[in-house]
């Protein structure tokens, strides 16, 4: 195969040359970032600076961040961190989420309803838009937590955060947002935002993999999720992934300076191939919200086209996406992401996310372009169903 | 250059059949059939048609349209190769296990997906031996017994499911008997069950 078009960012981003470079100017600094002796203490004060560079990137404070060993964790540790408060007896005892969470939001829900916790999913529109007045009708004063994510990995819908933080405020309920996929794309900012937990991951924004960053506002209530030593003031055990963190500080670095400058990129880009689908393939749909929407993400369905054989007829000429196709999710459902927006069931079978990101030229999009409507007229060709709804 | 190289998803058989699918129903020729069948639904994720052309009970010429994966398309393909040729009787009983052989295996959780094309082709037998006003001599030699206690059988709950008689677990326990006795076969039922209403898109 000649040619690698990747477009898919969202699922993960190639590490930039500048954080690999500062990952291995910093080999030697094997030490044990909590040791004393001169090995050690130069660990720590790497990780303190990327400590910085993190908080710099979303206008918090270096001492509310915390390095996790990605979103994932990130999130469940907020979750684990409610469990306990209900559990030690919380008057506000309800946590308010979202049908669109990232799955390590979704499946910890389902773990907790499973045990009897009462949580409550606010329902999205047809734009994976979270309805407001849904979500404010489900607030009350026994609320603990309203947990929602910034920019969805799918749709790639953002999410009015700085209403819902405070309506969450004004309930007296705490706030997290999972901001994975909205870091590095667009601006995130805590002290704009009424945040007070923060979760984001590396990989997503050309840092490493298996590092990421919880945030958590100074007085908003925390417990550990992992035990063991007094690592992150004893929050989140484990010897410091020093390599890992000097990479992410890097990439927050990189993100900061080169944010609008990205996100003009990216947005030019993918409204070049949203406008080259509409132009030469028919009957296709653009999902998501039509204005509000992370820069770099087009989700398209192709109807009576199924989003698996349209996957691997594009990776088989270097262009390599993702689907929303049962087939793909190993399971025997659709996205529940694009289910949830009201999406017709076919429509999430059909769907391909194209994620655009910083090393993505045009000629990738023009590329893309010549390659995409010869298969989606051969995926047709062979369907079922010929007509259109 | 990283010096990690992967196969490919599928084995190269499944590569080629999906690639260059055979057998495909050109809506531009006239074929004509003598039996078509159809199961599964778009909403489930994969359909699949097949159209027969039967000669001295034998299954002269086929041809298939698939709304599915990369494996379906592939089975599909395989499927019409190995099903061209075959009296009635071989076809009705040409397995997901023996298309998936020829394959050169799929993924474990991609098999399912390869369960269409077998059920579409009898589903065009049926339909070329009602068209014909024949009795189906086929059906019985298939049917395998789910429930040792009642009896039932997997081409009984598939008649039951085709048929809009069966939805749930509860109506085929009444309907049948099904998992009433012992219960030994509970998971076995339920997971055929589970098949089939995705099969006929119920």
């Amino acid at each position: 195969m000649d040619r690698i078009v990747y477009l898919d960012n969202n699922a993960t981003t190639q590490m930039a040359s500048e954080v690999a470079q500062i990952m291995r100017d910093n080999e030697s600094l094997y030490g044990n970032a909590s040791s004393m002796h001169s090995c050690g203490r130069d660990a720590a004060s790497a990780i303190e600076w990327a400590r910085e560079e993190v908080a710099a990137l979303i206008d918090g404070d270096k001492s509310c961040v915390y390095f996790t060993s990605g979103a994932s964790e990130s999130n469940n540790t907020i979750f684990s961190t409610f469990r306990d408060l209900i559990d030690d007896g919380s008057k506000r005892n309800r946590i308010i989420t979202t049908t669109i969470e990232h799955p390590s939001i979704i499946e910890e829900v389902k773990y907790l309803k499973k045990k009897g916790y009462k949580i409550d999913e606010a329902p999205v529109d047809v734009y994976g838009k979270v309805k407001l007045d849904v979500l404010k009708s489900m607030l009350g004063d026994d609320v603990a937590l309203v947990s929602v994510m910034w920019g969805n990995n799918e749709t790639g819908t953002i999410q009015d955060i700085k209403e819902i933080g405070r309506l969450a405020h004004e309930c007296g309920a705490y706030f997290h947002s999972d901001a994975t996929q909205a870091i590095g794309k667009i601006k995130v900012s805590i002290r704009d935002c009424n945040v007070d937990y923060l979760s984001l991951s590396g990989h997503k924004f050309y840092g490493p993999k298996g590092i990421g960053v919880l945030y958590v506002a100074k007085n908003a209530p925390i417990t550990p999720f992992v035990h063991g030593g007094h690592q992150e003031k004893g929050y989140r055990a484990g010897t410091y992934n020093t390599l890992n963190i000097i990479g992410l500080g890097e990439a927050a670095k990189l993100a900061r300076e080169g944010l609008q400058e990205e996100h003009d990129k990216l947005l030019a880009l993918r409204e070049r191939l949203r406008k080259g689908i509409e132009e030469r393939i028919d009957h296709v749909v653009i999902n998501g919200h039509p204005t509000d929407f992370l820069p770099g993400t087009l989700n398209v369905s192709f109807p009576n086209a199924e989003g698996e054989s349209i996957l691997l007829y594009l990776d088989m000429e270097g262009i390599e996406v993702s689907t929303g196709s049962a087939c793909a999710t190993g399971s025997l459902e659709p996205s529940y992401v694009l289910l949830a927006s009201g999406l017709d069931v076919e429509l999430a079978h059909g769907s391909i996310r194209f994620s655009l990101g910083r090393y993505n030229t045009v000629e990738d999009v023009d590329y893309t372009l010549e390659k995409l409507p010869s298969i989606i007229e051969k995926v047709r060709r062979m369907s079922t169903r010929k007509e259109f709804k | 250059m990283s010096s990690f190289m992967s196969q490919w998803v599928y084995t190269d058989v499944v590569k080629d059949h999906f690639m260059n699918p055979r057998n495909l129903w050109n809506e531009k020729e006239e074929f004509n059939p003598d039996g078509v069948g159809e199961v599964g639904s778009l909403a489930c994720g994969d359909q699949m048609r097949v159209g027969i052309k039967v000669k001295d009970d034998k299954i002269s010429d086929l041809r298939w349209l698939t709304y599915g994966c990369a494996s379906a398309i592939a089975s599909t393909s395989m499927m019409s190769e190995l099903a061209i040729g075959m009296t009635l009787e071989e076809a009705y009983h040409l397995t997901p296990d023996v298309i998936t052989k020829a394959l050169g295996g799929l993924p474990e959780h991609k098999f399912h997906c390869s369960v269409l094309g077998d059920k579409a082709l009898r589903a065009a037998i049926d339909d070329y031996l009602e068209k014909n006003g024949r009795e189906n001599p086929f059906k019985a030699h298939t049917a395998k017994i789910i429930c040792e206690c009642k009896g039932v059988t997997d081409v009984q709950i598939e008649e039951l499911v085709k048929s809009d008689k069966v939805k749930t677990f509860e109506e085929l326990q009444s309907l049948t008997g099904a998992s009433t006795a012992c219960g030994k076969c509970r998971a076995q039922i339920k997971e055929t069950l589970d098949e089939l209403l995705h099969i006929y898109g119920k």
